[in-house]
């Protein structure tokens, strides 16, 4: 098919979103509103030791003295807090021994959404934890990890069984008055994932959360946190699904990772929430914080891939506190219809020799708004911080809109920041020239977006790659995949 | 296997071609010559399917079979080629992998499953040896940052891992050096058979020196004004174009 604007729009508009089922599992859930009584009984319902309740209603007092913030390039109907269910799970309250316990909608849930537990097993060794709603459903690996000292759970279950760690850690990143959001989340986040990785050990497999809402009416708040001890290493991978539905849920995460000396964390995302309709009904609301934490050599490297969500907030983030710790962010952002992303990264320079890169690719299609936002800060005592910066843009159609934000605050004068930003189209011309050889034009548009986003996509690991180049072909085409 | 009739084709409503009649049989080499503006290129697009001009009347067959509702794909599928007189880059897409994509979208089109990654391999090398192309261009970004000659050696490249039934050579010569000119021809006489067609569009005679052609057609103005065998492209750079101009004004 030859190339008109008029019929790329049409193909963009027919894209479906192949994740939009529902499963129908009996949850547990609360009923709607907030407040003091609903956060204490989350907390009690997870059993979680006073400290924790404690730190709750702290969020909790705070966040309600607090403003939703609306300095983003995004335009939404504020939602309704008081008429959000803030805790679902599915009904089956025990962590599972082995996945025969699971219930069998919802190991049928795991396989549209294409994984295949076994599967994974063998063939990526990647160790997965399932959050349906707001409850981890399934770890696998644990006891090959265990032997290693890594410690890969579900978040209630760290309170529970790893309290120290968690206590020392959780908020030190992301305080629960950091932000609107984030303080929401510290109150009534449910579930997640926690990871802690020993002082020297390489963790010899891919740890992996998946992340699904499924019930109607509920928010998700999940709240993750790694810990990278001193020399260790780690790559995370996280992807997030959600039924189609009408109304807009909202989904506020917070994720903390701390990179003590000398240790790497790897964090990726492929994000595919439900984006909402062609017309621009329902969707998720994606408001999410992350931020890492480096100390002396250690590194932080953020890839995502942001495809869902009506409307994404994210800013994943890296403090480099720690001489020569080095910080990276590599993402592509696709927005399509009436989807709407204001996303990027803070590179906040506080340590000597400090380096940061940011590689930021965002496509535009339909009348969707795709903006960047990123900070680069450099303290007065961060001699010889180098900054890296590149946002690309890429429309497709003309009723779409890119947007670059970026921030920059130098205070030392042996600063070097580079910034670099282009914008782009796909061409007529270059969608003939692949019709020419053959190529249609759905294949063409995978083909020019691929080729746009390979240097991110490069950063992923291998398994996640594929998907996530399979994830843009579905974005952005009719129905391919 | 071409058959051109009555050709109209026109741009944002201005006719650029006014009657256009063309025979190429199997195993032919035809060239197209004439000035600037004369409406060579588009001819070019207009036979490979480019929407960009629309086709007011008459009509192009290819092997007996009437093209007007083929897409540009389509065209391709069926075994034509065009080398592009300015090929378009796309950033971030290796050389290998558009060939490769463009390799495997014609054979799904004939019913064929994707090429076997080792007999793609084994082509795409003795492809590479036959233009003279190093293995670290096959990993570049698809005409970035490419020199003239290098895109047109490309685009031969892929013309000789396509296969086409028919060629059309959109001033293929322009941009190449006198060394890469040789490559580039002699790559097309080797591809040539008796099955498949050549159509050489240029300026000059000089490429004609190295791809003989059986015809040449001279187009002024929108029409095939002249049409005569290799000789003709002598004449022509002997007289200049005024020449033409004269005969047809």
């Amino acid at each position: 098919m030859a190339y008109t604007e008029e019929e790329l729009k049409k193909e963009l508009e027919t894209k479906e979103y192949e994740y939009g089922f529902y499963t129908d599992i009996d949850s547990d859930t609360f009923p709607v509103g907030l407040n003091e009584d609903i956060v204490r009984a989350i907390s009690k319902r997870k059993e979680e030791p006073e400290w924790m309740t404690d730190w709750r209603l702290d969020a909790y007092r705070s966040w309600v003295e607090m403003k939703e913030p609306d300095w983003h390039n995004v335009q939404y109907t504020k939602p309704d807090f008081q008429a959000i269910s803030y805790y679902s799970a599915p009904s089956k309250k025990d962590k599972y021994e082995s996945l025969d316990e699971v219930d069998p909608e919802l190991l049928d849930t795991f396989k549209k959404l294409g994984i295949s537990i076994d599967e994974q097993k063998v063939l990526a060794g990647v160790a997965v934890d399932i959050v349906v709603d707001s409850v981890s459903v399934a770890t696998t690996f644990r006891d090959t990890l265990a032997k290693k000292g890594i410690i890969f759970c579900s978040i209630s279950e760290a309170i529970k069984d790893h309290p120290d760690l968690v206590r020392k850690y959780i908020g030190t990143v992301i305080p629960v008055k950091d932000n609107y959001y984030a303080a929401l989340n510290s109150a009534v986040f449910s579930d997640g994932s926690f990871c802690y990785i020993p002082k020297g050990v390489r963790c010899p497999m891919e740890l992996s959360t998946y992340f699904r809402i499924n019930q109607a009416g509920t928010g998700q708040f999940e709240r993750t946190l790694v810990v990278a001890d001193e020399s260790s290493y780690v790559s995370y991978l996280e992807g997030c699904t959600a039924p189609s539905r009408d109304e807009n849920q909202l989904h506020a995460a917070v994720v903390e990772l701390v990179a003590m000396d000398d240790a790497e964390i790897k964090y990726s995302t492929v994000q595919n929430w439900y984006p909402g309709n062609k017309e621009g009904k329902g969707g998720v609301f994606n408001f999410v914080t992350k931020r890492g934490i480096c100390h002396n050599n250690a590194k932080i490297s953020w890839t995502q891939v942001e495809t869902g969500s009506a409307v994404t907030w994210k800013y994943p983030s890296c403090i480099l506190k720690g001489d020569n710790s080095i910080g990276e962010f590599y993402s592509i952002a696709v927005t399509n219809n009436f989807q709407q992303a204001d996303t990027g990264t803070k590179m906040i320079h506080l340590g000597k020799n400090t380096r940061s890169t940011i590689i930021s690719k965002g496509i535009s299609a339909g009348r969707s708004q795709n903006s960047y936002r990123g900070l680069v800060q450099v303290h007065p005592k961060a001699t010889n911080a180098r900054n890296f910066s590149q946002c690309d843009s890429l429309l497709m159609g003309d009723q779409c809109g890119a947007h670059t934000f970026p921030y920059i605050e130098v205070k030392n004068n042996s600063a070097q920041i580079e910034h670099e930003a282009t914008t782009s189209k796909i061409g007529e011309d270059q969608i003939f020239y692949c019709n020419q050889r053959g190529i249609d034009t759905e294949k063409a548009i995978a083909l020019i977006v691929n080729g746009f986003s390979k240097e991110v996509l490069n950063k992923l690991p291998m398994e996640f790659a594929v998907e996530a180049q399979k994830l843009l072909e579905i974005s952005l085409e009719g129905s391919v995949g | 296997m071409l058959t051109v009739k009555d050709l109209h084709a026109s741009v944002e409503g201005k006719e650029i071609l006014k009657g256009i009649n063309l025979q190429v049989n199997p195993g032919e080499v035809h060239a197209i010559m004439g000035p600037n503006g004369s409406g060579k290129s588009t001819l070019a697009s207009v036979i490979a399917g480019n929407e960009d001009y629309e086709v007011s009347s008459g009509e192009i067959t290819l092997n007996g079979e009437e093209l007007s509702e083929a897409d540009a794909e389509e065209r391709a599928h069926k075994g034509i080629f065009l080398s592009f007189q300015y090929p378009i880059e796309i950033p971030g897409v290796t050389v290998t992998n558009f060939i490769k994509t463009a390799i495997n979208a014609n054979r799904k089109a004939q019913g064929l499953e994707d090429m076997p990654a080792k007999d793609m391999l084994k082509n795409i090398r003795e492809k590479a040896a036959l233009l003279e192309i190093d293995s670290k261009f096959l990993s570049r970004s698809l005409n970035e940052g490419f020199s003239g000659g290098e895109k047109k050696r490309n685009e031969i490249f892929q013309m000789a891992m396509l296969e086409p039934k028919l060629a059309i050579l959109d001033e293929t010569d322009s941009g190449l050096d006198i060394d890469a000119l040789k490559i580039v021809a002699n790559g097309v006489n080797k591809l040539k058979s008796k099955d498949n067609a050549v159509v050489v569009i240029t300026h000059y005679q000089r490429l004609l020196d190295y791809i003989v052609p059986d015809f040449v057609h001279v187009l002024y103005n929108g029409k095939i004004v002249k049409s005569g065998t290799k000789e003709l492209a002598h004449e022509l750079e002997a007289k200049g174009y005024d020449w033409i101009k004269q005969l047809v004004d």
